[in-house]
Formats: C-alpha cells, sequence, structure tokens
C-alpha cells in the first residue's frame, strides 16, 4: 500500500501537476464544455439529467483519458524513466495500479467537478427562485456509478495499449482507432438487442445492465493489464 | 576470505540464436569499484540486468549481496542502486522531488529524505538549483543528479552503465572526480559498466574484460599490464636507422621495436634493462635526446586482449 501512495505521489506530481499551462488547457477546455457550456445550453433540465445531460457526464472524462493515458507507459518509455523505476524496489503492481488509480481518479473529479459547476451554472440559468440540487438523486448516483466504471475500462484500456506501444504517438493513435471500435461495437450491440427487449426494462434495470457490463470489461481489462506488466517483458521491449 | 559480493556461475542469456552472454563466471569482492570493460555490444548491460534481477539467464546462477537473481530479484533491487544506460530523470519535477521519490520508494522517513537530499546536492553542487526542473538542466548536471539518486538511500552496492558515455572530456574528467569522491566518502561497492578506459584506469581496482559476451580476463589493471603488456621504453633522437631496429630486436631483452618519427617504442621483456640498448644506439650513431619509461596503459592491455580474442 506505501508503495502504491508513492507511486500515486509520483505520478500526481509528473503527469497531472506538472504539465504546465500548455498541457492543462485541453481538460480545462473539456471541463468548459462538461460544467459550463452544456448546463448553460441545456438549461435548467440539466437538473434532470436529460439522456443528453448523462451522455456529456460519460463521454467528456473520456476524453479527459484519451488526452493523458497514452503516455502513460508509453512515454515513461520513451523518456527513459522506466528502465530506471523497474531497477528499483517498487513493486510491477504498484506501478501500474498507481497509474490507473491516479488517471481514473482524474477523469472521475472532472466529471464530479463538471457536474458541481452544472449545478450552478443550471441554477444560474433559471434565473429567480430558489436553489435546486438535481432532481433524481438516484439517477445522479447511478450516473456517477456509470461513471466511475467507464472511466476504469478507459483507463485499464488505455494502459494495456500505452504498455504496447512502442512510442506514445503509436499509442495515441492506437487508442483513436479502439475508441472507433468500441463506439462503434457499442452500436451494434445496442441494435442487436431487440426493441422490446429494451423497452420492457425499468430504467434502473437498464442502468444495472450497463454497470454489470462494464464491471465485468473492467476486471478482463485490469486483469489483461496486471498480467502484461511484468519487469522482464517491459525490459525486453 | 570474506564472501563476494556478486558471483556469477557459467551464467548465458541468449536473444533468439544471439548469445549476449556466454558462460561468465565471475567474483566481485566487496568495498572496491570493479569496472567491467568491454567494446558496444560485448554484454555489459545485459550482465546488469541479469545481476538486478530484469532478466532471467538462459543458463547458469548469479547471487548478488547473497541473493539469488532468480528467486530474490526484489530483495537485491530494495539494497542496491543503479544508474542504467539512460539517466531516467522525471524532467517535469524538480531535482529535490526527484531524490525525494526515490527516498520514499526506498521507505525512507521525511526527515532522513530531507538530510540526505541536503547532504547530496551540497556535496554536487546542485543545491541552489534543486528547486528547478530537471528537464532545464545540461546534461552533465542531469547525470550527477542521477549518480546522487543511485546513492540516494545508502544502498551497499551501486551498478553504473556507462556514467559518462557522450560527454566531452571536461565534462566526462568533472563527473569522474564527483564520482570517485562519493564512492570513497560512502564506501560502497561499485559495478561500473565501461568502455572508457581512463575511467577504468581511474576508478577501479579490478577489472573484467568482456567480449562478445565472453569473459576475456579478470584482474587488478597492474597485474593486467604485467600479464599482457609489459614495461615500454621511449627514446626520443635522431639518426635511427632500419639495420639499428633490426639489431634491436634481436636483443633477449627486446619484444618489439618500431619507429614513429624520431621516437624510438620498444616493448620490453621482464624488467629489461635499459643501459646496453642506449649504449648499442650511441655506437651505432644514433643521438639520443631521452629516455623514458613505462608501463602499457590499460588501452594498450584492452587493444592486446581484443585482438587475442579475434585471432
Amino acid at each position: 500500500m506505501s508503495d502504491i501512495r508513492t507511486m500515486i505521489w509520483k505520478e500526481t506530481k509528473d503527469s497531472v501537476l506538472q504539465g504546465g499551462w500548455s498541457a492543462s488547457i485541453r481538460p480545462l477546455i473539456l471541463l468548459g464544455i462538461l460544467g459550463i457550456f452544456s448546463p448553460w445550453r441545456i438549461g435548467p433540465k440539466w437538473l434532470a439529467l436529460t439522456p443528453l445531460a448523462v451522455a456529456i457526464v460519460l463521454v467528456i472524462p473520456l476524453l479527459v483519458i484519451l488526452s493523458f493515458v497514452g503516455d502513460a507507459i508509453a512515454g515513461e518509455r520513451e523518456r527513459h524513466t522506466l528502465e530506471t523505476l523497474l531497477a528499483g524496489r517498487v513493486s510491477d503492481r504498484a506501478i501500474l495500479l498507481s497509474k490507473i488509480i491516479v488517471t481514473t481518479g482524474y477523469a472521475w473529479g472532472t466529471a464530479l467537478l463538471g457536474l458541481l459547476l452544472g449545478l450552478i451554472v443550471a441554477n444560474l440559468t433559471k434565473g429567480q427562485g430558489s436553489w435546486e440540487f438535481y432532481t433524481q438523486v438516484d439517477l445522479l448516483l447511478e450516473t456517477l456509478a456509470l461513471s466511475l466504471l467507464a472511466n476504469l475500462l478507459g483507463v485499464s484500456g488505455g494502459v494495456l495499449i500505452s504498455l504496447r506501444s512502442a512510442t506514445v504517438r503509436q499509442a495515441q493513435q492506437y487508442l483513436i482507432v479502439a475508441t472507433l471500435v468500441l463506439v462503434v461495437g457499442v452500436v451494434l450491440a445496442l441494435k442487436a438487442v431487440p426493441a422490446e427487449a429494451i423497452a420492457s426494462l425499468s430504467a434502473s434495470q437498464f442502468w444495472l445492465i450497463a454497470m454489470a457490463v462494464l464491471a465485468v470489461l473492467d476486471a478482463i481489462l485490469l486483469g489483461a493489464s496486471l498480467v502484461s506488466f511484468r519487469r522482464s517483458h517491459l525490459i525486453l521491449s | 576470505m570474506p564472501e563476494p559480493i556478486i558471483r556469477t556461475e557459467h551464467l548465458s542469456r541468449s536473444f533468439g540464436t544471439v548469445k549476449a552472454i556466454d558462460d561468465l563466471s565471475l567474483e566481485v569482492p566487496a568495498g572496491i569499484v570493479f569496472g567491467f570493460l568491454g567494446p558496444n555490444g560485448a554484454g555489459k548491460t545485459t550482465t546488469i540486468h541479469l545481476l538486478l534481477g530484469l532478466l532471467e539467464p538462459t543458463q547458469g546462477r548469479a547471487w548478488v549481496l547473497g541473493f539469488d537473481t532468480r528467486t530474490q530479484a526484489d530483495d537485491i533491487r530494495a539494497r542496491s542502486g543503479a544508474l542504467l544506460e539512460f539517466a531516467g530523470l522525471y524532467e517535469r519535477m524538480s531535482a529535490e522531488d526527484n531524490l525525494d521519490l526515490y527516498g520514499r520508494i526506498y521507505r525512507m522517513p521525511a526527515p532522513a529524505r530531507r538530510a540526505r537530499t541536503k547532504e547530496l546536492l551540497t556535496h554536487l553542487d546542485l543545491w541552489d538549483r534543486r528547486r528547478d526542473l530537471v528537464g532545464a538542466w545540461s546534461r552533465g548536471m542531469k547525470q550527477k543528479l542521477a549518480v546522487a539518486r543511485a546513492l540516494f538511500h545508502h544502498p551497499p552496492l551501486v551498478f553504473l552503465d556507462e556514467p559518462t558515455a557522450g560527454f566531452d572530456p571536461v565534462a566526462a574528467a568533472a563527473l569522474r572526480d564527483d564520482l570517485a569522491n562519493l564512492v570513497a566518502r560512502e564506501g560502497v561497492t561499485v559495478f561500473l559498466n565501461t568502455h572508457n578506459l581512463t575511467e577504468a584506469e581511474t576508478l577501479c581496482a579490478q577489472v573484467g574484460v568482456i567480449r562478445q559476451g565472453k569473459l576475456v580476463t579478470v584482474g587488478a589493471p597492474d597485474a593486467l599490464r604485467a600479464r599482457t603488456g609489459g614495461p615500454q621504453a621511449e627514446i626520443v633522437g635522431r639518426g635511427f636507422t632500419e639495420p639499428m631496429l633490426a639489431t634491436l630486436r634481436e636483443r633477449p631483452q627486446v619484444a618489439h621495436a618500431e619507429l614513429h618519427n624520431s621516437h624510438l617504442l620498444i616493448a620490453l621483456r621482464g624488467e629489461g634493462e635499459m643501459g646496453p640498448l642506449v649504449s648499442l644506439l650511441v655506437h651505432a650513431g644514433a643521438e639520443v635526446e631521452e629516455v623514458r619509461r613505462g608501463k602499457a596503459s590499460l588501452e594498450e592491455v584492452f587493444l592486446t586482449l581484443m585482438e587475442e580474442e579475434q585471432r
């Protein structure tokens, strides 16, 4: 646990805080779209978490992940810091899990901050009247849970891709392809399910199934990353 | 006799059909700087990877600090320091954060980390720049910081893989001085990979010479000189002729003689007294201005060994 804490400290210093102003612009723009622009355009309905609002809360943090995760392993390899790290006493697992925790936390933090900003902006668009919280708290919690699982999926898959890429550029190219495959896959999967079957599900049941599918995919990708992240493989690559 | 800090027995590592390390049996005593000399691609870096347990040997075994590299690699890495081929510093972090990270990795308490950072950075004249991002530093400064990082947690053994490679002579000499001071002060054993013979001659109590994965020889630099290159003499003057050289070559104490401009270079056998040789030259009509005696440099020893291996 102490190793993971140390590596989280390092990841936060090296990746999140030290990228400089230019590196912060993209996440800030994405946060602006999620927390300010979208609630302002959708207006007070944002507080009811319409399907469009939920989709934005789910997708924007994934874009944040896309801008960071390619660097996770391939970046360290490119900057020759990985070999030195592997020659030290910190475990493979601590190195990998810290990267996953920090990137997932950063993306999920963006979702939380975006929802908080959205709450303020949506209330401001209402004009006069009392301040309201999100009207469906259970949907808010389900959205947050789904966002966490989706982010973990994005990060685990991203780290796996970064692990197998020689350079950050190559990792980013693979990530774009993987994202397209994922989007097309989800659309095709939803189309393959009979419309009556989807219609017969309550909203809560639908969310639960989506979460269960994501949890299984998370476990598979996380397991694959842990298996692939081995010192001897990384030194040879 | 104390247990060697590094011991390998018939250690081999292949990559496909290429044997990077071939039947390496070696013992490194504690408390010295051991130079592992060899040309590029000789297998020096692979040896460090094997000793740190980052790679598994194809055959043979190795023990470092008494731990088996196959089964106790974590213990080895927990007790040693390493500066590998690249400095491996986090360039978006400050110098003190880079050292602090490795202090945390080696579970040093915060006050000890702060004190050690100050001690090492002050010693290396980097203390005033401790808050700079390392990316803004010169290559020499980065390499000094990387040396400090390798020694940060007081390891009894440090692996250094060509620490001055690619440096200009002045920067390399400065880094070597820093390295020598630090190593003497800290009392660590150093396994130093190098193809720089000056470095090996300056720093190492023992050297091992490796070529194409095979250990060619091992010993103290002086012992290697005695084994491969005997004493030498250089005579400066005028009027040296081919017949004089032929006569010299016939003398039992002369192993080899050759003329370079007005410098006559003679490789001697045994102690090889110079008086009779100088007298012979003067009587034959040469004008001798200066006679210098010396030992073969490690570079000459190294080249001789490489030539012998190639034959």
